[in-house]
């Protein structure tokens, strides 16, 4: 991400798994949003996603979008966490043909990107088989 | 609301077409439909393009294209849906001339891939995700679909030569397709042998990066005789669909089904009063071989998690009960995003006229154009029906 | 005021690399530094793994161990290193930032090679002591790196520990600190260099030894004990040799060090070796445990901690991840090329 003020805002989400839950019908979002897009209410119960979870599906990436060029290849793949929430992340530390759907996973504080030699670097969680 | 016809349809070649800009392209198309239509004036004109702006750093589309088409200074309304912005374009194109504002209508699709290199499109097409909590991670299109086709692979068994399949039919289908980037055929052995771009998915199931424009003209049926001289079988659009589904896989109820297809489909079918197995060529959005699978399911042409065997069994091959891509479809053909939606009407408007020589559907009246963006996160369906 | 460690962890890469995997490109002899250094393998960490990284997973694991400080408690937060990811913005500010513990915290980074990060420990405990903060974090890690082919290639690994400082429930108490420092250049990295210097045998008993044993000889005299009044030792590791050197020096054994001796199998996390160590210790203590732990910075400088272990440790140790399995567990060995591709030591295109 290049843009400072983008990534800054993000941190609670990037950094803590920050997560709204509906107060009227439970709907977990993921980034938190204004409105449920379940029930339409528009309150939220602030909660921090459990950094355990999940692989509902996923694959390996080998040809990758300029940024991610020198990571390649590398495995990504949907996560949800216990409880609910679902965030896409890389899967690492791992053969990645060893992988299965419904694979158990925990989340791990990682460097996800850096903006070249001398932008800034950007931070979130990645998924490591558990 | 007036009903609406499609009186004339241009394309050309597609492939990598270093030797023409993005204007170029699209006023190529645009001049072939307006001489195909035989029509003398445009009251306005839609552009579906994806990304002028991070393939060719050109914002604006709406008057440069305006400009070099050199019929006047027209309204012009560049459209984005992702990979269904040429749909999208038509749709709105469509509503104009139903609605009165316009009588006469260009709607051109275009894109202009190849200016940059393969990682910047790559970067470009991920645009179309998430950008914040997908394409954050680097995520891919492929990669994407690739999710897709494992989590449908392990519900429903289906296998890679089983997806490998559609590229074979669509290779076979495109090598008939004047216009085709890839007009040669391939076999099972092939695709699946070929190198993996994200797992499961190999090369050979991904549609290509391509140079590429298409457009048609609309005009109201009332005025076809006047604008045509009644020279050729009229083609009129008679169902019209639009929905959108969550933007990222993971707020998606269901990995396997293309919702916003269901959806764009069913009001189509509901406006032309017509139902999917009245259906007799479709053009659908094979940006990937599991997409083909995934949307035939979603049209309802085949049940949930049928789609693959349905695909490897030939019920999708022309000459099968229920053709699909005749023109060879995204991945034969290629896919310049934009362009993409209206190149599939401007093969089923031939289709119904006809004019499709070796990969003619015999006797074919109804057809039907599905086309989407990203990873299903928007769908247009369009229904035409011939004389 | 009794103050000390009230919450524990660590994170060690699971990436290594052996020792003959790297004499092998270099044509260097194996044996003499699995023999001579007593240097068997090294972790690495992948790419996305860096000190601000390394430093969250530690802290976090501290936190666990902390029976339910929170975040907002934490009043300061030292990172100590050789390899902040940035030269100019803390890596302090996202470790604080990720565990919730911004925005009323007290933050810098702490560089004083490898006793960067005992530095930050004591200056984290003395804001405690000082009645400044009620909880203050230590930290030390490191990703450094050791020039292709050097003598210190073969040792140069990642990892990191931290300690959640504070005076009430603690696992530790400090009870004697000693640091010994004195102007010694036997190992250096210049601004936008990207590799240390070392001044090769210097660096052993000028540097190294003389510092290390200022520090322990000062904190006995200071403590009142002997070697044999303590249950473990752990000092700086730059290799498995120099520790086992200067703690027979001073007087301990072997068996003491054990816990704490982890360079022959985790390479030199600089400053992360001793307070890693402390924490492989610490896992295995008992109560009432007295426990000396000696860092080395080069520059040079040692600093001596003499710890009582309490009664709380047993509620804490298996709470989350303990040192030595991570150490032993799920390990990834890497090829030479894998792991210069890993560490940027390749040279890409612009």
């Amino acid at each position: 991400m290049k843009s400072q003020p983008a990534y800054w805002r993000e941190r609670p989400q990037f950094y803590r798994m920050e997560a709204g839950k509906c107060t009227a019908c439970g709907k977990i979002c993921y980034p938190p949003r204004l409105i449920c897009p379940v029930c339409q209410a528009r309150t939220f119960e602030k909660i921090n996603l459990p950094l355990e979870g999940k692989l509902l599906t996923f694959t390996v990436v080998r040809v990758a979008p300029s940024k991610f060029v020198d990571q390649a290849p590398y495995a990504i793949g949907l996560i949800e966490t216990d409880g609910g929430g679902r965030l896409m992340a890389q899967i690492v530390d791992c053969d990645p043909d060893s992988l299965a759907i419904g694979q158990e996973v925990k989340l791990e504080f990682r460097k996800i990107s850096a903006d070249g030699e001398a932008g800034i670097i950007c931070y979130g969680h990645k998924g490591v088989p558990a | 609301m007036r009903d609406v016809a499609v009186i004339g349809v241009g394309m050309m070649k597609w492939g990598e077409l270093w030797e023409k800009s993005l204007r170029d392209i699209y006023v190529e198309a645009a001049l072939n439909a307006i001489d195909d239509a035989g029509v003398d004036r445009v009251d306005s004109l839609y552009i579906g393009c994806m990304s002028g702006g991070l393939f060719n750093g050109q914002e604006h589309l709406g008057s440069l294209m305006a400009d070099y088409l050199g019929l006047g200074p027209l309204p012009a309304v560049r459209v984005e849906s992702a990979c269904a912005s040429g749909g999208l374009a038509f749709r709105q194109g469509w509503m104009e001339v139903a609605s009165g504002i316009s009588d006469v209508v260009l709607v051109g699709g275009v894109e202009k891939m190849t200016d940059v290199g393969g990682d910047e499109a790559t970067y470009a097409l991920s645009t179309a995700a998430d950008q914040t909590y997908e394409g954050y991670h680097g995520i891919t299109f492929p990669g994407l679909y690739a999710m897709i086709a494992r989590a449908y692979m392990d519900q429903y068994g289906a296998t890679s030569e089983q997806l490998a399949a559609v590229a074979v039919k669509n290779h076979l289908n495109g090598s008939n397709n004047p216009y085709a980037q890839y007009p040669h055929k391939v076999t099972v052995e092939q695709v699946v042998n070929s190198v993996m771009v994200a797992d499961p998915l190999h090369i050979l199931d991904c549609s290509p990066i391509t140079d590429g424009a298409a457009a048609v003209v609309l005009c109201p049926m009332s005025m076809v005789s006047d604008l045509t001289k009644g020279k050729r079988p009229t083609v009129k659009i008679t169902g019209s669909g639009h929905s959108t589904d969550t933007i990222a896989l993971h707020a998606r109820d269901d990995l396997t089904w293309f919702g916003a297809t269901e959806r764009a489909a069913a009001a189509a079918f509901k406006m032309a009063g017509r139902k999917p197995s009245d259906i007799q060529v479709t053009e659908v959005h094979d940006c990937f071989t599991i997409a083909e699978i995934g949307v035939t399911e979603a049209l309802g042409y085949f049940e949930r998690g049928k789609g693959a065997a349905a695909a490897a069994d030939g019920l999708t091959a022309i000459g099968g009960p229920k053709p699909v891509n005749p023109s060879g479809g995204l991945k034969s053909k290629g896919h310049p995003v934009g362009a993409t939606g209206v190149a599939q009407i401007v093969e089923l408007v031939k289709q119904l006229r006809g004019e499709c020589d070796d990969r003619q559907i015999a006797g074919a009246r109804l057809a039907l154009a599905q086309n989407m963006g990203g990873s299903g996160g928007s769908t247009v369906v369009h229904i035409l029906e011939g004389e | 005021m009794e103050v000390g460690i009230v919450g524990y962890g660590s994170s060690i890469p699971r990436q290594r690399i052996k020792v003959e995997e790297i004499a092998k490109v270099w044509g260097a002899d194996a044996p003499s530094y699995k023999k001579g250094l007593m240097l068997y393998e090294k972790s690495v960490p992948g790419p996305d793994q860096d000190v601000i990284s390394l430093s969250v997973e530690a802290a976090r694991r501290a936190l666990k161990r902390s029976g339910g400080v929170a975040p907002r408690e934490i009043g300061a937060i030292y990172i100590g290193s050789e390899s902040h990811p940035y030269a100019v913005k803390p890596s302090g500010t996202v470790v604080a930032e990720a565990l919730g513990a911004t925005p009323d915290i007290h933050c810098a980074d702490f560089e004083f090679a490898c006793k960067a990060g005992s530095e930050g420990m004591f200056v984290a405990m003395s804001l405690v002591k000082a009645g400044e903060v009620k909880y203050a974090m230590g930290i030390g890690a490191d990703t450094s790196q050791g020039a292709p082919g050097d003598a210190l290639e073969y040792s140069a690994s990642a990892g990191s520990a931290a300690f959640l400082m504070g005076s009430s429930d603690l696992v530790a108490v400090c009870e004697h600190t000693h640091s010994f420092m004195t102007d010694t250049p036997d190992f250096w990295r210049r601004e936008y260099m990207h590799y240390p210097r070392h001044a090769g045998r210097f660096t052993g008993e000028p540097a190294y030894f003389n510092h290390t044993l200022g520090a322990a000889k000062a904190v006995l005299e200071k403590s009142g004990m002997e070697p044999g009044d303590f249950n473990w030792a752990i000092f700086h590791q730059p290799n498995g040799k120099f520790p086992q050197r200067v703690g027979k020096m001073l007087g301990f054994t072997k068996e003491q060090m054990e816990p704490g001796w982890l360079s022959p199998w985790l390479g030199n996390t600089y400053s992360g070796a001793s307070p890693i160590g402390l924490t492989a210790t610490l896992d295995v203590a008992k109560p009432g445990d007295k426990i000396l732990m000696v860092s080395y910075g080069s520059g040079s400088g040692s600093d001596a901690f003499v710890w009582t272990v309490t009664d709380r440790i047993l509620e804490v140790q298996e709470l989350t991840e303990k040192t030595r399995p991570m150490l032993d567990n799920d390990k990834r060995y890497l090829e030479y090329g894998a792991y210069a591709k890993c560490r940027a030591k390749i040279r890409m295109g612009e």
